[in-house]
C-alpha cells in the first residue's frame, strides 16, 4: 500500500477493509497486451482511490491509449487477441467487453475531441439518450418508452446541477454551436458527471485544445470533482498540470511502468527525464577530418512559426553547422516535429530560413527540395511512401519530379513529357537495395509488404536519390524493431561521415539522439529551450524539456 | 496445381470469369439456334472500337484521384460541337473527321479546365457532383442546339429553318470513314483496321503518357496526395490536367462513336453517355483509385460484346421483347456491382 493518499484515507484503510471510502475503486493488475507479436504493454499496474487524481504520463506510443482501451473494453482489444492481467472494480474482478459495459460499471470518459451535437442545446447534449421521460397516451398504448414525452424541466434541473458542480455559469438551454472551445470541454465533463453511477472519470488530454485560463479552470473543476469523491485518471503531456493537481503520478514508457511517484516526491525534471530518458552507452562514433563549428553554418532558421496542429512552432531560431548531426528533442506537443515539416513546406510556415545565406522560400516543398534539402517524414506510411507502388517507384519519384532524374533525355524542351528511364531507375534502386541492405524480393515489390525497418530504409533511399546537402529525419526509429533501429541509426551516421550530409534528426527518444548527435537542441513550447552536448547529464536534459532553464536561456 | 489455379482465378477476377463464361454460353446458344457467329463477332468488334475511347477517358480521372468521370457528357458535348462545325464548314471524308477533332479538342481543353475548377471546390464529392454537371450541361446544350447559328440546311430543321435537328446523318460527311478503312476478314469475321487501330493507337498514347514525368506525377498525386505534395508535385494542377485529358478523350471518343454509328445525336442523347463507359472500365477490373489500359481493353471487350450479342440471342431464344429489359438490368446491375467494390471488382 502506497502512502500517498490523504492521511485519513490511509488510516481508514488500515483499520478496516469493510469501510467503503478507502476501498480502491479501480485496480488494473499486471496488464500485458500484444499487437501482432509486438508487446505494447508489459505488466502494467495502476490503481485508483475514491477522491484521488492519478496522473498517467508518457510520450506518444508509451501505451497510455492502449491501457485506456483495455479499461473501456474497446472492441479493438478483443479483436486482436485480448490481454492478460486483470481489472478489478471495487475489489471485484470484472471483464469489460464493450464501452457500454464499462459505462455501467461506473467508468466515464472525457474525450480529447468533443462528442457534442452542435445544433442541440447544452441540456440536450448532457442528457442525450438518458433523458427522463413522462408517459403519454401513445406510449402507454404501445408500451414503448421511446414514445414518452421528454421531461424537460427535470432535464434542465439535472443539467443545471451538473453545470453548477463545475461552477459554470452558463444558460443550460443555450445551443452548443458557437460556444467557445473551453465551454465545450466543460459540457463534456458535465455530461459524464451527470451520470449518477460514474465513480471513475478518465480525462484524456483534456487541456490539449484549451487556452491557459481555460486549462486552469479545468484543473480547478478536477479538484472539485475529486473532492466529491470521484476517482480521476488524468492523462496528459503537460507536466506542470500534473504537478498542480495530481495526488499520484504513474510514468509509462515503451509499455512499461517506469515509475510511480507521490505528489511530494515528484519534481517536473524527474518526470520528464523518466518519460524520455534512457541510460545509453555512449558509442564511439567515427571521427571526421574536420569537426563542424559555428564558423561554417549550413542552415539558419530565424523566428520560424509553423502551424502544425499539435506540434506548433512559435518563433524558433536555430543555426545548423555544416556537416553535423543535430538532434532535436523535446516532449511531445512542444513543436519539435513541426520544424522539419514547416521548412519542407508541408505545413503553413512563416519566418526566415536560409541555406548558405540564400533564402529558402517557405510553404513550397518544391523550392525546399530543389535547394538541396530532403526530408524523411515521421509519418512513414501516410506521407513517406506510396504503399501500393513498387520500391523503385518510391525511391525515384521525388528525384524524378524535382531534378528530372531517371528520365530519358528527349524531348529537351519539354521535360514534362519525357519518358521514364526504367532501366536507370531499376539499376539505381537495386544499388540502393544493396547499399542500405533493404530486405525485399526485388525492386518490383510493393512497399506495403515490407517490414517497418525496411520501409524506413526505402524512405531514406528516396531522400538520398535527391543527393541532399541537408537531410531532415523525423522519428527515424519509430515503430520499427530493435535490430532495425540500430541499422537505421548506423546508416545515418555513415551518410554523415562518408557523404558529408548535414543531418537534422528529430526524435522522441532522447537516448538515440544522444547516441548519434553532435549537439541536441531541446524545444519547449514551440521555441528553442537550449542546446546541449550529447553527454550532458540526464538531469540537464530533464530540466530543459520541462522548460525550467529554457525561459532564461532564450 | 490447385494453388496455381486459385492464383490465376484471383488474378483475373471472378466477375470477369463469370462474364466471360456467360459470353461463352451466349455464343454456344447462338451457334445452336443457327445464328451467324462470325457476324456477331464482327458486330461486337465494331462496338468495341466505337466505345473504346470513351472508356479510355475514365483512366486520367481515376489516376489523378478524382475517381470516375461522371461528367463525361461535358466532353461528349464538346465533341458534338466540333463535329457540327466540321459539317457546317462542309468538310467531307477523313478531312471532315479530323477537322471535327481539331475543332473539338481546344473547346474540350477549355471546358475541362473550367470543370476542374468546379470539382476542386467540391473535393471528395467529385463523382456525385460530376453526375449532375453532366445532366445539367446536356439540358443547357438543348437550348444551345436550338439557338446555334448553323446555316447548313442539312443540319437544321427542314420546316421553319431554325435550330438543329435531333439526329444528323453523317453519310455525306465523315460517316464510317474509320469503319471502312483497312477492312479485312479472318475466318469470316470482318475487322475494321481503321476503327480498331484508332482505338489501340489512343490506348498506346495514354499508356505512354503515364510513363512520362507528367503522367507519373499524376499517378503519384492520385495514389497519395500528401506524398505528392512532399515530392513537390502540385496536386491541384495534376487533377486539372487529368480532368482536361479525360474531357478531351471524351470529345474524340464521341466523334469516333458518331462516325461509326453514322449519325450525330443531339439533345438528350448524351445524357447517359457516362454510364456504359463507367460500367466497362469497372468490369475490366479498375477500381476507383486505379485503372490501367488493360482494364480498359478487357472491360470494353467484355461489356460491349455482351451487349451486342445478348440482345439478338435472347430475343431469338425467348421470342419476346424482354431483351431490352434484360440489357438494362445487366448493364446497370454491373455498374451497381462494380461501384460497391472500391477495390476493383475482385
Amino acid at each position: 500500500m502506497l502512502l500517498v493518499l490523504p492521511v485519513e484515507l490511509v488510516l481508514i484503510e488500515g483499520k478496516s477493509k469493510n469501510m467503503e471510502r478507502a476501498r480502491r475503486v479501480l485496480e488494473m493488475k499486471g496488464i500485458t497486451k500484444q499487437y501482432f507479436g509486438n508487446t505494447v504493454l508489459n505488466n502494467v499496474s495502476i490503481d485508483l482511490y475514491p477522491g484521488e487524481i492519478h496522473a498517467l504520463v508518457g510520450e506518444n506510443g508509451a501505451g497510455k491509449s492502449t491501457l485506456m482501451n483495455i479499461l473501456f473494453g474497446m472492441p479493438v482489444i478483443h479483436s486482436t487477441g485480448g490481454f492478460s492481467g486483470e481489472v478489478l472494480i471495487d475489489g471485484e474482478k470484472v471483464e469489460l467487453m464493450s464501452p457500454a459495459e464499462a459505462m455501467q460499471a461506473g467508468i466515464g470518459m472525457v474525450h480529447q475531441e468533443f462528442m457534442l451535437l452542435p445544433g442541440f442545446t447544452i441540456t440536450e447534449n448532457i442528457k442525450l439518450n438518458r433523458e427522463p421521460t413522462t408517459k403519454n397516451a401513445l406510449s402507454r398504448l404501445f408500451r414503448s418508452k421511446s414514445l414518452d414525452y421528454l421531461d424537460v424541466p427535470t432535464m434542465r434541473k439535472d443539467a443545471r446541477a451538473a453545470l453548477d458542480r463545475l461552477d459554470l455559469a452558463i444558460d443550460e438551454w443555450a445551443p452548443v454551436a458557437g460556444l467557445p472551445v473551453g465551454y465545450m470541454q466543460f459540457i463534456e465533463i458535465a455530461r459524464e458527471i451527470d451520470k449518477k453511477e460514474v465513480r471513475i472519470l478518465v480525462f484524456d488530454e483534456p487541456t490539449a485544445v484549451l487556452t491557459e485560463t481555460e486549462a486552469d479552470r479545468l484543473l480547478e473543476s478536477l479538484r472539485r470533482l475529486a473532492a466529491d469523491g470521484i476517482a480521476i485518471l488524468f492523462i496528459t503531456h503537460r507536466l506542470d498540470e500534473v504537478m498542480a493537481v495530481a495526488n499520484r503520478i504513474t510514468v509509462l514508457r515503451d509499455g512499461e511502468t517506469v515509475a510511480r511517484l507521490n505528489r511530494d516526491e515528484a519534481v517536473v525534471e524527474r518526470i520528464a527525464e523518466l518519460m524520455v530518458g534512457r541510460k545509453v552507452e555512449k558509442v564511439e562514433l567515427p571521427p571526421r577530418a574536420k569537426e563542424p563549428s559555428d564558423e561554417d553554418i549550413a542552415l539558419t532558421i530565424d523566428n520560424l512559426v509553423v502551424d502544425m496542429p499539435g506540434e506548433m512552432v512559435r518563433g524558433l531560431s536555430l543555426s545548423v553547422r555544416r556537416g553535423e548531426i543535430l538532434g532535436i528533442g523535446g516532449l511531445a506537443g512542444h513543436g519539435k516535429l513541426g520544424i522539419a515539416n514547416g521548412i519542407m513546406g508541408l505545413y503553413p510556415a512563416s519566418g526566415r530560413v536560409s541555406k548558405n545565406g540564400e533564402n529558402i522560400p517557405l510553404n513550397s516543398p518544391e523550392e525546399a527540395l530543389s535547394r538541396g534539402l530532403a526530408f524523411v517524414s515521421e509519418d512513414r506510411r501516410g506521407v513517406g511512401l506510396l504503399l501500393n507502388e513498387p520500391i523503385d517507384r518510391n525511391i525515384g519519384v521525388t528525384a524524378m519530379q524535382v531534378q528530372h532524374k531517371f528520365l530519358k533525355s528527349w524531348p529537351h524542351f519539354l521535360p514534362a513529357l519525357r519518358l521514364e528511364d526504367r532501366a536507370e531507375l531499376r539499376a539505381y534502386a537495386e544499388d540502393m537495395i544493396r547499399k542500405l541492405d533493404i530486405r525485399c524480393l526485388g525492386p518490383n515489390q510493393p512497399v506495403r509488404s515490407l517490414s517497418g525497418g525496411n520501409q524506413q530504409k526505402v524512405c531514406i533511399a528516396k531522400a538520398l536519390a535527391l543527393e541532399p546537402e541537408i537531410l531532415f529525419v523525423s522519428e527515424p526509429t519509430r515503430g520499427i524493431d530493435v535490430g532495425a533501429k540500430r541499422l537505421v541509426l548506423d546508416l545515418l551516421v555513415r551518410l554523415n561521415r562518408d557523404h558529408n550530409v548535414t543531418i537534422i534528426m528529430t526524435s522522441s527518444e532522447l537516448g538515440e539522439l544522444r547516441k548519434v548527435c553532435d549537439r541536441v537542441a531541446i524545444v519547449y513550447r514551440g521555441r528553442l529551450a537550449g542546446i546541449l552536448p550529447p553527454d550532458a547529464s540526464d538531469a540537464e536534459f530533464g530540466l530543459m524539456m520541462a522548460g525550467r532553464v529554457g525561459k532564461e536561456a532564450v | 496445381m490447385t494453388d496455381k489455379l486459385k492464383q490465376t482465378v484471383e488474378h483475373i477476377g471472378i466477375p470477369r470469369l463469370m462474364i466471360a463464361g456467360f459470353l461463352a454460353v451466349i455464343f454456344v446458344t447462338a451457334y445452336i439456334t443457327g445464328m451467324s457467329v462470325p457476324q456477331l463477332l464482327s458486330d461486337s468488334l465494331v462496338r468495341v472500337g466505337m466505345n473504346g475511347i470513351l472508356v479510355l477517358a475514365m483512366v486520367p480521372t481515376i489516376s489523378c484521384g478524382v475517381g470516375l468521370n461522371f461528367g463525361l457528357p461535358l466532353g461528349v458535348l464538346c465533341g458534338l460541337v466540333g463535329g457540327l462545325i466540321s459539317m457546317e464548314r462542309g468538310f467531307v471524308g477523313f478531312p471532315g473527321f479530323f477537322a471535327a477533332i481539331a475543332f473539338a479538342v481546344p473547346l474540350a481543353v477549355v471546358v475541362g479546365y473550367l470543370y476542374s475548377v468546379l470539382l476542386e471546390s467540391v473535393k471528395g464529392q467529385e463523382m456525385m457532383v460530376g453526375t449532375y454537371v453532366g445532366f445539367s450541361s446536356v439540358a443547357v446544350m438543348c437550348i444551345f442546339w436550338l439557338m446555334a447559328p448553323f446555316r447548313n440546311p442539312e443540319l437544321i430543321w427542314a420546316i421553319g429553318g431554325k435550330g438543329l435537328r435531333s439526329t444528323l446523318t453523317l453519310g455525306n460527311y465523315y460517316g464510317k470513314v474509320l469503319n471502312n478503312f483497312a477492312v479485312f476478314e479472318i475466318f469470316g469475321i470482318k475487322i475494321s483496321g481503321g476503327l480498331i487501330g484508332f482505338f489501340l493507337l489512343f490506348c498506346l498514347l495514354v499508356y505512354l503518357f503515364f510513363r512520362t514525368k507528367l503522367g507519373i506525377a499524376m499517378l503519384t498525386a492520385g495514389a497519395n496526395p500528401v506524398f505528392a505534395k512532399s515530392a513537390g508535385i502540385d496536386v491541384r494542377r495534376m487533377k486539372s490536367v487529368g480532368i482536361i485529358a479525360s474531357t478531351v478523350l471524351a470529345a474524340i471518343g464521341i466523334i469516333v462513336y458518331a462516325q461509326s454509328y453514322g449519325f450525330l445525336q443531339l439533345y438528350m442523347a448524351p445524357l447517359m453517355m457516362a454510364f456504359p463507359a463507367i460500367a466497362a472500365i469497372l468490369i475490366g477490373g479498375a477500381s476507383l483509385q486505379r485503372a490501367t489500359i488493360l482494364n480498359v481493353i478487357i472491360g470494353t471487350v467484355l461489356f460491349q460484346t455482351l451487349l451486342t450479342t445478348a440482345l439478338p440471342v435472347t430475343s431469338r431464344v425467348i421470342q419476346g421483347d424482354i431483351s431490352e429489359v434484360a440489357r438494362l438490368i445487366i448493364s446497370n446491375g454491373m455498374i451497381l456491382y462494380a461501384l460497391t467494390r472500391s477495390t476493383g471488382g475482385k
